[in-house]
């Protein structure tokens, strides 16, 4: 943990369901250094999403994130935070833009008056300057005309102008970590590029670090230094850009990339994981992946694997890496 | 007209049985039905009983013993032979449990039985109270009974034909609903005269607008989903898409928009009581004829509270039910469900 | 905008068209003037004064035709009971009462004051402490400050307005004996005293309603994505509720809040005639006790006519406060 700007620990978040609570992110370990791109990558539903709210304490009731849990950013304990405290780190620390831009802006504000209260909620400001500053991020994100578009509804705006509005509104406060869940996959193609360019440019200039969370390979490969893959709210692999994509060790993580359609396979089969996701609260008790696991064998069913150091940055939690590798 | 009371409950015991039986097949309902059977279990126990008692009062016969001042060959129900109401009576008024009379303090005929007391005329008032609910069934139920496939034709028609039809329907709903409720109900009854079947007709009238236009707003949603599209490519005719498609997914607004109306058109006889338009018997007719005796020193409060007491009991337990059904009946928890 | 605000007023008076038919069809077609005639004057006059007393009230015409006039004729069809109606209530002459040959315009006049004595200072009073209380609810929700409140309405919900009144008269004024039981003054330093009681038990009654909607209604917004955006960027709890989920709320409210003006002016029937204010609402049940069909007729007409107001008030007072429809769908960016 040392070093890093984030560390999560043995993060547990769960939600009441028959019978008792059953955790929708169970025991998850990750770090993100200042200034790299960690990409979260996994299927809906295996709370990715959960993880990013978490670490901002955005986890609303009857949900909870359980002691045992440890959340550290800058050397500091995020869950032992005051609300004041939380309320000055969230924006300005660590900044979070969504998947919709048009359900998370507020429609009756002008996006200009949005931008504002980012900044003064964190800054002694005064209204002019403060316009002065919305105006320049506005800018600084490509929205045309910048100054005249402070005053613009959030409907009159398209997609792709509504997501850099919400990146210009958590970014004008210069955080050090922003998370992104599912920037661009609201967006048409063409304007995913755009974004994704942006963020890259955003997160050069800035030096900020970026929790990004995803379930698209392409995305990953544009921006990501690290990626951790999850799966039923565990970390099935994780490791360099390199390591996962290029030589994945997890069977997961194998059946995601191989059921990628490639331009260099044209007329074959499509590749699939057989089966689906099991729903929430019938997890099978040993590896969660074991219903679907083309090298399913005998522990896997019963006994949670390890996590297996394949190199200092490489990690995979697997009966069938482990027996792989010699200890 | 006994053989009208006794046909209705005969009628109503074989639709809840073939009700219960189309349920039982159904996962949906059932698992809807066991959730409300959790969560409400006091309130329906509630429910089933007043239904029990109203429906001893609607089954009624000729004969048994002549019984001193009511003919022979009057129809007497279940509940009229077991309070045996002229008997029972006493001259006016007296406390619960009383032995003697409360203005003046003779004895009574009864000392001690009569369990609410008695009102003016001498009346017993728990027996008052129970012959209250067979009119308070009859005002939502029958009611109901007339106005959901009112409301369920021109509704649907409107939403799911569209164009002209919906025009004029949209305009008669508009324009019906432009009178405010109360008024409209008023100059119902002021016309069609006062008797039980006008002023259910006058309270069906003032409902049906609400619950058209949920069908209306709910019939052009169904209408544009992919397996309704379908089925009109497939051919498959009008009568038979409406049947099968858009009935079937109504039916959770019909069951919480008829509980909330039942509520609804109970409350609003209390205020026709008041006006005199009320229905005979009903405990809206009760609280008027009793509204001046809390003034009167010392209280005689027995009457109000009995008939305030059983109303409040019902329109809560439907009430509570009501709510319990709409988190249940909610169309996102059953899609997640299934 | 404009465009708008017209087609809504037409459709408006379309509508008051289909509401007079509808009380034409009520009060002349179902009701027999002669049988009026009777009730009003007894039985024992001339046939000359039964005559008369029709001609007085509008009622010797003919429903739909009238045979007296040739085919050719407009007078035909322009000299019955319904065009007749029509030209009357639409405008505003109203005639004079049934039973007591009063002129109906001045006694709505004289009944609207009183009416709205009471019915304003209720609505604002209801409308201030509903809001408070079901923001106040939607900050704590989720917390037995929550279950309770929804318990208490519930039960609120279920008594009959009638058992409010009643027992609010027998608590207030004779157990505690605070204010006067009923009765009106129009003197300013008076009318304080005898609108307490009805306006206390006014707000009690509706209680429990007006906390459950709006509690559902602000529950709605504070679940919004926008919500936790908001969260996010730094705002505090309070600062949400104010900032943002109040005033998106506001467009649902507004609907409720403009829509039941139109009702301030008619008063309340059973607030009115128990507390003895001499407003609408006592008006209209003397109306119905006396089977006075012109006075109720009329009273029903201005109900309506209000409430179509309302609504197309409500529809404009929607249009500008919510920007979506103020300035039009998507611009291109």
């Amino acid at each position: 943990m040392n070093g890093q700007l984030l560390g999560v620990e043995d993060l547990t978040v769960t939600f009441p369901a028959r019978g008792g609570r059953t955790p929708v992110v169970d025991g998850i370990s990750l770090t993100v250094a200042p200034g790299e791109v960690l990409a979260l990558v996994g299927e809906s539903g295996c709370g990715k999403s959960m993880t990013a709210l978490a670490i901002l304490r955005l986890i609303a009731k009857p949900g909870r994130i359980e002691p045992g849990s440890r959340i550290v950013f800058e050397g500091r304990e995020v869950l032992g935070l005051k609300v004041t405290q939380m309320r000055a780190l969230r924006g300005a620390g660590i900044a979070m833009i969504f998947q919709e831009p048009m359900a998370s802006l507020n429609p009756v504000q002008t996006v200009g008056n949005q931008v504002i209260e980012a900044l003064r909620l964190h800054e002694r400001v005064g209204r002019a300057a403060a316009r002065d500053r919305a105006a320049a991020i506005f800018e600084r994100v490509g929205i045309p005309d910048p100054r005249g578009r402070l005053d613009a509804y959030p409907h009159q705006l398209s997609g792709g102008l509504k997501q850099r509005v919400m990146i210009a509104m958590m970014l004008v406060m210069r955080p050090r970590l922003l998370i992104a869940d599912e920037p661009t996959t609201a967006l048409d193609v063409t304007v995913q590029a755009q974004i994704l360019a942006l963020l890259r440019e955003l997160q050069n200039e800035l030096d900020m670090a970026v929790l990004l969370i995803t379930h698209d390979f392409g995305v990953v490969n544009e921006l990501a230094d690290r990626v951790a893959v999850m799966y039923g709210g565990r970390i099935a692999e994780q490791g360099t850009r390199a390591e996962v994509l290029g030589a994945p060790r997890h069977p997961y993580t194998q059946g995601l990339l191989r059921s990628i359609p490639s331009l260099a396979h044209r007329g074959g089969d499509l590749e699939e994981i057989k089966g689906t996701v099991p729903s929430l609260g019938s997890w099978p008790a040993g590896c969660r992946f074991a219903t679907r696991c083309p090298k399913v064998f005998e522990p896997c069913d019963g006994q949670v694997p390890q996590t297996v150091s394949l190199s200092e940055t490489h990690h995979a939690a697997c009966h069938d890496v482990a027996r792989d590798q010699p200890e | 007209m006994s053989w009208v009371g006794n046909a209705i409950v005969a009628v109503l015991l074989v639709a809840g049985v073939f009700i219960w039986m189309r349920a039982r097949r159904n996962r949906l309902w059932r698992e809807a039905m066991a959730a409300l059977a959790r969560r409400r279990r006091f309130a329906l126990i509630i429910l089933g009983l007043y239904v029990a008692v109203g429906m001893l009062d609607a089954v009624s016969w000729v004969g048994g013993g002549g019984v001193q001042g009511v003919a022979a060959s009057e129809a007497r129900s279940v509940i009229d032979r077991i309070f045996k109401p002229s008997v029972f009576r006493e001259k006016s008024y007296s406390a619960p449990f009383a032995s003697a009379e409360f203005v003046g303090g003779a004895a009574l005929t009864f000392p001690g039985r009569h369990v609410l007391g008695t009102d003016i005329l001498g009346d017993d008032v728990l027996y008052k109270t129970l012959k209250g609910i067979k009119v308070a069934l009859l005002i939502g139920g029958l009611t109901c009974l007339v106005l959901i496939p009112l409301a369920l034709l021109f509704g649907v028609s409107a939403g799911y034909f569209g164009g002209r039809i919906d025009d004029v329907v949209f305009f008669v709903m508009s324009t019906l609903a432009s009178i405010p409720n109360l008024l409209l109900l008023i100059a119902l009854i002021m016309a069609l005269g006062k008797g039980t079947l006008q002023v259910c007709f006058a309270l069906g009238i003032t409902g049906w607008v609400g619950l058209s236009r949920l069908t209306r707003a709910e019939t052009l949603k169904l209408r544009e989903l992919e397996y309704v599209q379908a089925a009109r490519a497939l051919g498959v005719s009008h009568p038979t898409i409406v049947l099968r498609h858009i009935l079937p997914n109504l039916s959770h607004l019909v069951i919480i928009t008829f509980a909330l109306l039942f509520t609804g058109l109970v409350l609003s006889e209390t205020i026709l009581a008041y006006l005199g338009i009320g229905l005979d018997g009903s405990w809206g007719r009760m609280i008027d004829q009793a509204r001046n005796e809390l003034s009167r020193d010392p209280v005689i409060w027995w009457t109000i509270a009995a008939a305030s007491a059983a109303l409040f009991i019902l329109v809560l337990c439907v009430n509570l039910i009501a709510d319990a059904l709409r988190d249940i009946l909610d169309p996102r928890t059953l899609r997640e469900r299934a | 905008m404009l465009a708008y605000i017209v087609r809504r007023l037409a459709y408006g008076f379309a509508t008051v068209l289909g509401v007079l038919g509808v009380l034409f069809v009520l009060f002349f077609a179902v009701a027999d003037p002669d049988e009026m005639a009777i009730r009003a004057i007894g039985e024992r006059a001339s046939p000359e004064t039964y005559t008369a007393w029709k001609h007085n009230h509008g009622y010797d015409k003919p429903l739909l035709l009238n045979p007296q006039h040739s085919w050719a004729s407009i007078g035909r069809y322009t000299d019955t009971l319904l065009v007749e109606h029509y030209e009357r209530m639409l405008s505003f002459r109203f005639g004079r009462s049934d039973s007591d040959d009063t002129p109906i315009w001045t006694r709505i006049r004289e009944g609207a004051g009183p009416s709205l004595s009471l019915t304003l200072p209720l609505f604002v009073l209801g409308l201030l402490v509903g809001a408070a209380l079901s923001l106040a609810v939607a900050f704590f929700r989720d917390t037995y400050i929550d279950r309770s409140v929804l318990v208490l309405c519930m039960l609120g919900m279920s008594v009959a307005s009638l058992i409010y009144i009643i027992a609010g008269q027998y608590v207030i004024g004779k157990l505690l004996r605070w204010f006067p039981i009923s009765g009106f003054d129009t003197d300013p330093s008076m009318i304080g005293r005898f609108l307490a009681i009805p306006i206390l038990i006014g707000v009690l009654a509706e209680f429990g309603g007006t906390v459950r909607l709006y509690r559902t209604v602000f529950l709605e917004e504070v679940n919004r994505d926008y919500v936790r955006t908001a969260r996010a960027k730094g705002c505090g709890e309070i600062r949400v509720m104010i900032h943002h989920v109040l005033r998106n709320a506001l467009l649902p409210i507004i609907t409720n809040v403009v829509l039941a003006i139109p009702f301030l002016f008619i008063g309340s029937i059973l607030f009115e005639s128990f507390f003895g204010i001499p407003g609408l609402g006592a008006l209209t049940v003397e109306a119905i006790n006396g089977n006075d069909f012109s006075t109720l007729r009329t009273i029903v007409y201005i109900g309506a006519l209000l409430y179509i107001v309302g609504q197309i008030l409500t529809d404009i007072c929607y249009s500008l406060a919510d920007p979506r429809v103020r300035l039009g769908a998507e611009a291109s960016g």
